[in-house]
Order: C-alpha cells, then sequence, then structure tokens
C-alpha cells in the first residue's frame, strides 16, 4: 500500500484534506491517525486570520459549501502548539500554506524549513492575491508559475501546488506548476458555488459565494485529474467528495498517486481510515501486489 | 467526553405544529455524561444530507442511558427525524459543546429566559438546578401564541413560572423581556441563563448589563462538522480567543453557551 510523493513514503495513499480535520487534535478523539497515509493540516498563514463574517457554511445536495475564510491562528501558535501534537502521532504531516502575497507565503514556508516533522508543503492558491487585483494566484498561469518558483527556491520540504478548479483549463495550470519546479499538484480545491434561502429571500452564506465540496463534486474532480494526469509528469495527489474505497480507485485509475478525504470526515470520521482498508481489499480481490499498479490505469 | 454512535429511538411525538419531541437511547453501557445546554450532532439517514443537525437536549435520563430533544422542522434533517418511529436509529455525535455551569448557579437566584425552540434545553437546566440544595429557578417562557409546549414540565421544575405570548393570549402580551419587566422580577436575581432567537438574546445582553447580573446565553449559528475542526459556526468575541488567536469563537466547542459579556453579537 505504500506510495512515493518526491521522496516522502506514505504508508498509504489515504490523506486528510486541508481544511476538514483542523490540525488533528478535534479528529483524534475519533480516529486512529497511525492508519493513515498523512494528515494535511489547515492552511497556516503568517499571522491570524479571522476569516469571513457568519454564516459561513451551507449544506447543499450532496456536498455543502464554505466560506470559512481561511480562518486560522497563524504560524507562531501552529508551531507551538499544532505541530507538537501531530508530532505524537506515527502518521506523515503535510502543511498547507496561504498567504495573500508572496512575501507572505515565503515568511511561512521560511519558518516551517526547519521544522523536522513537516514531510511536505501544500500550496494553497485558491487564495485572492491582492496585489494582482485579488485575482486568485492559481487562476492565473503567469501567477502560478512565478509563486511556485519562489516558493521552491526556499523551501526546505518538497512542495505541492493545490490546484483551484475554478479555470477555463486545468492541464494549463498544472503545466504552469510543473514549469515553476512543484514536486507535486494536488487537486481539486473547491468549486465556487453559491445557495439561496427562498423562505428567508437571503444568501445563505454572508459571503454571497463559498467553495462546493463533497461527493457532488466527484466527476468535475476525476475528470480534472485525467486531464492533469496527461499533461504532466509529476505526482498528483485527487480529492473531491470521496466518500468510498471505490471513490478513491476512480481517482487512481485517472491518474492520482495519492487522494485525500474532505468533507465526508464531518458525514463519518472514520471514512478515510475506511477509504484506506477498502483500497487495500481491492488490490488483494484483484490480485494486485503493489497499488502503484493502478496510478493511471484506466483503460481507454 | 466525545463519541460517535448509533442511538435508537424510544419515543417519539408531534407537541404542537411543527415541533416535535423524540427520545433517543444510547448504545448499551455507554454512559456518557450529559451537561445541561449540550448538544449531539444527529446525522438524517438521506445520504444526500450529509451534516449533522445540532439539536440540544432537552432532557438527560441517566439512569436508562437516553436524552429527549425537542425540535422544530427546520429543513431536510428535521422533517426526517419528525417521520421516525419506534426502534429507527440515526448516528449521532455526542456530547457536543460545553452547556451550562452549574456550579455557577448553584444556590443562586436563577432566572431562565427561553425563547420558542430556545426553550428545550433549559429544562433539563431548570431540573438540575432543583437538584441544588439553595437554588431558586424562575422561569420565563416566551411563546408565540397559547400553544406552549414544555410549559407544564417547566412547572414542576421551578418556584416560578412566568409567560409571555406574542398574541397576548396568555402571560403578559409580548416577550419575555416585557414579562420580566411588568412582573418586575429582575431585582431578585442574581444571575439569567436564556436560549432563544438572536433579537432576544442581544435585548437579554442589553438588559444584564444595564442591570449588572451576569447573563449566560446559548448560542447557535450553522455547522458543519460540529466538533470543531472546521471552524464554520463562529462567534464574535469580546477578546482574542485563546484557541483560535482572533476575535471568534466556536459555538460548538467554546460555546454553545457563552457569558454574553463575553461575546459581540
Amino acid at each position: 500500500m505504500e506510495i512515493n510523493i518526491a521522496g516522502v513514503k506514505f504508508r498509504n495513499p489515504v490523506m486528510t484534506a486541508s481544511g476538514t480535520f483542523g490540525s488533528g487534535m478535534e479528529y483524534a478523539e475519533f480516529v486512529d491517525l497511525t492508519k493513515l497515509g498523512a494528515v494535511v493540516t489547515k492552511g497556516v498563514a503568517s499571522v491570524p486570520w479571522a476569516g469571513n463574517p457568519v454564516p459561513r457554511v451551507a449544506e447543499t445536495y450532496g456536498g455543502m459549501l464554505n466560506a470559512i475564510g481561511l480562518q486560522n491562528p497563524g504560524i507562531d501558535v501552529f508551531c507551538s502548539r499544532d505541530l507538537p501534537f501531530l508530532e505524537g502521532f506515527d502518521t506523515k504531516v503535510i502543511v498547507n500554506v496561504c498567504g495573500h502575497t508572496e512575501e507572505e507565503y515565503l515568511e511561512v514556508v521560511d519558518r516551517l524549513a526547519d521544522e523536522k516533522s513537516v514531510s511536505m508543503l501544500e500550496i494553497n492558491v485558491s487564495c485572492p492575491n491582492v496585489k494582482q487585483g485579488a485575482i486568485q494566484f492559481g487562476q492565473d498561469p503567469k501567477c502560478l508559475a512565478e509563486i511556485t518558483g519562489k516558493i521552491k527556491d526556499r523551501a526546505k520540504q518538497p512542495v505541492i501546488m493545490k490546484l483551484t478548479p475554478n479555470v477555463t483549463d486545468i492541464s494549463e495550470m498544472a503545466r504552469a506548476a510543473e514549469a515553476g519546479g512543484a514536486d507535486a499538484i494536488s487537486l481539486i480545491n473547491t468549486i465556487t458555488g453559491m445557495k439561496i434561502d427562498v423562505e428567508r429571500q437571503k444568501f445563505a452564506l454572508a459571503n454571497k459565494t463559498g467553495g462546493l465540496s463533497g461527493p457532488a463534486i466527484k466527476p468535475v474532480a476525476v475528470r480534472m485529474v485525467y486531464q492533469c494526469a496527461g499533461a504532466v509528469r509529476i505526482p498528483i495527489i485527487g480529492m473531491g467528495g470521496i466518500a468510498t474505497a471505490e471513490d478513491a480507485l476512480e481517482f487512481m485509475l485517472a491518474g492520482a498517486t495519492g487522494v485525500a478525504v474532505g468533507m465526508m470526515s464531518f458525514h463519518d470520521p472514520e471514512t478515510a481510515v475506511n477509504v484506506a482498508a477498502g483500497i487495500e481489499d481491492y488490490l488483494v480481490r484483484h490480485n494486485i501486489s503493489d497499488v502503484n499498479e493502478i496510478i493511471g490505469a484506466v483503460q481507454v | 467526553m466525545k463519541a460517535r454512535m448509533t442511538m435508537t429511538v424510544s419515543e417519539t411525538e408531534e407537541l404542537q405544529s411543527g415541533i416535535y419531541s423524540m427520545t433517543l437511547a444510547f448504545p448499551k453501557n455507554t454512559h456518557l455524561t450529559v451537561n445541561p445546554g449540550q448538544f449531539v450532532g444527529i446525522y438524517p439517514n438521506d445520504q444526500t444530507a450529509l451534516l449533522p443537525r445540532p439539536i440540544s437536549v432537552c432532557r438527560w435520563d441517566e439512569k436508562e442511558d437516553m436524552i429527549r430533544l425537542v425540535y422544530r422542522i427546520a429543513g431536510k434533517g428535521t422533517r426526517e427525524f419528525s417521520g421516525a418511529g419506534w426502534g429507527d436509529t440515526f448516528n449521532v455525535t455526542g456530547m457536543l459543546g460545553n452547556g451550562y455551569d452549574l456550579s455557577e448557579m448553584a444556590g443562586k437566584r436563577v432566572m431562565i429566559l427561553g425563547g420558542g425552540i430556545g426553550i428545550p434545553p433549559l429544562l433539563e437546566l431548570a431540573c438540575r438546578l432543583k437538584e441544588k440544595p439553595g437554588t431558586r429557578v424562575t422561569a420565563v417562557l416566551g411563546y408565540r401564541d397559547s400553544n406552549m409546549f414544555l410549559r407544564e414540565e417547566f412547572e414542576n421544575a421551578s418556584y416560578r413560572v412566568y409567560i409571555a405570548t406574542e398574541d397576548g393570549s396568555a402571560g403578559t402580551k409580548g416577550n419575555v423581556l416585557d414579562a420580566v419587566r411588568e412582573q418586575g422580577i429582575a431585582g431578585n436575581t442574581d444571575i439569567i441563563a436564556a436560549c432563544g432567537p438572536m433579537p432576544m438574546l442581544r435585548a437579554i445582553k442589553c438588559f444584564a448589563g444595564e442591570h449588572g447580573i451576569k447573563a449566560f446565553i446559548s448560542l447557535e449559528e450553522h455547522m458543519a462538522c460540529g466538533v470543531g475542526a472546521c471552524l464554520g459556526c463562529v462567534v464574535k468575541t469580546k477578546n482574542v480567543d485563546e484557541h483560535s488567536h482572533v476575535h471568534n469563537a466556536r459555538i460548538c466547542t467554546e460555546g454553545p453557551v457563552f457569558d454574553a459579556a463575553d461575546v459581540d453579537i
């Protein structure tokens, strides 16, 4: 079940998706973290961020919208409180990084450089680039390649660029990340959506729009992973509505090396662990000795 | 202590239009302690509605290891719950939230203020305070009209019950604070415990501030995870929160009960 991404070995391909597992503390009561390939932390910024006004979550059919706005306690608290907590568990730690400007990203990247317990960095480029009229870093290929390059120059850990699906051509973005030097890409982040409360005649979210996640987005995510797998050679971590091992296997057959479980942890905290166990069952049933054999194995 | 469990429906009842009662049994030998004001995250069996519905505990039966929920139909999930019957099961995460601090209220003159669907969790509080020697509970319950669910139970648990109805068909015409003023009972109160719609809680915060009375209010906000991981359900705080390091506290974890002076509502 072991996979290798940019030289980092994971006991199995299953990770938790950033933003859905806090920094591990809240779910450690319910889940055996040692059964996961990795925990991917909530996005960490250079200073504490408060996020958006409430309401900032809303359920949708087979999914949910969130406009949390990347609330996080900042890198100082992350290093002094959250990282030590995760160090107590035998599971790999991938830290998700967010920022409003290149400088902010780099500050966090620099601070994490000496943290031995951090195996990889995942860069959230769905943050609005306040210096570029608030277009998200990941929505412009030039911006994406540039920020990737700047981070790669400074990072001690391998770098995953987490792609936003809210673009016209996801493979163009994948190529931009690879050109910038990314060691891997992860996708998809949430899809921009909206919900209206018809009885109150108001937007369900104070922010009006939010990111859609959950089973509803899986077909879009699988399609995008497949497109990216055809466009770049770097490994892909696939996510978007994974609820079962079968869902995860779709992503792997489409070309993903690793997979992440996000929203479904809210539905059942055991989901990620069950997905890992189910992938193992699948390998046994199909007489496959190494999980790496199924990566990109979907037949034309 | 939090756990994810399968709970079994024991009794169900429609109390009045749109308001239902459901009693759930914990799995055998669970023995979780329930604080008044805590809630559970109860999952619809409809797999297209994936998030837990946060519903406060109305009554805890420690001996039988059961909880009673009283809730109103607000959407898909609660509509499904209202159709449940004896023997049906639901996935439930509990016990969630902090609840009211009984030690702060024990031995004091407590004014319980309940507005509409905010009333149910206050019943467990009243019943637990009744067990604390020297505690005197005055309950002020606000309803829309003369359909006054749980009134009888409060009569049995409290020193006095006052009623307010929006349409004036029983008690004071108006809301709970109108009843408090009309009855002149603010002066005999050491501490307030409230639950109800946000405008009511805002008014109570002001009222408590004016009278120098400590008030504990139970808040709600749309939730996703219910356990403190997603940061969806925050309330603005007066001071920087110890956990978040910003002026936000999680209603599901630092709350739902807050000192009214500590939150910016």
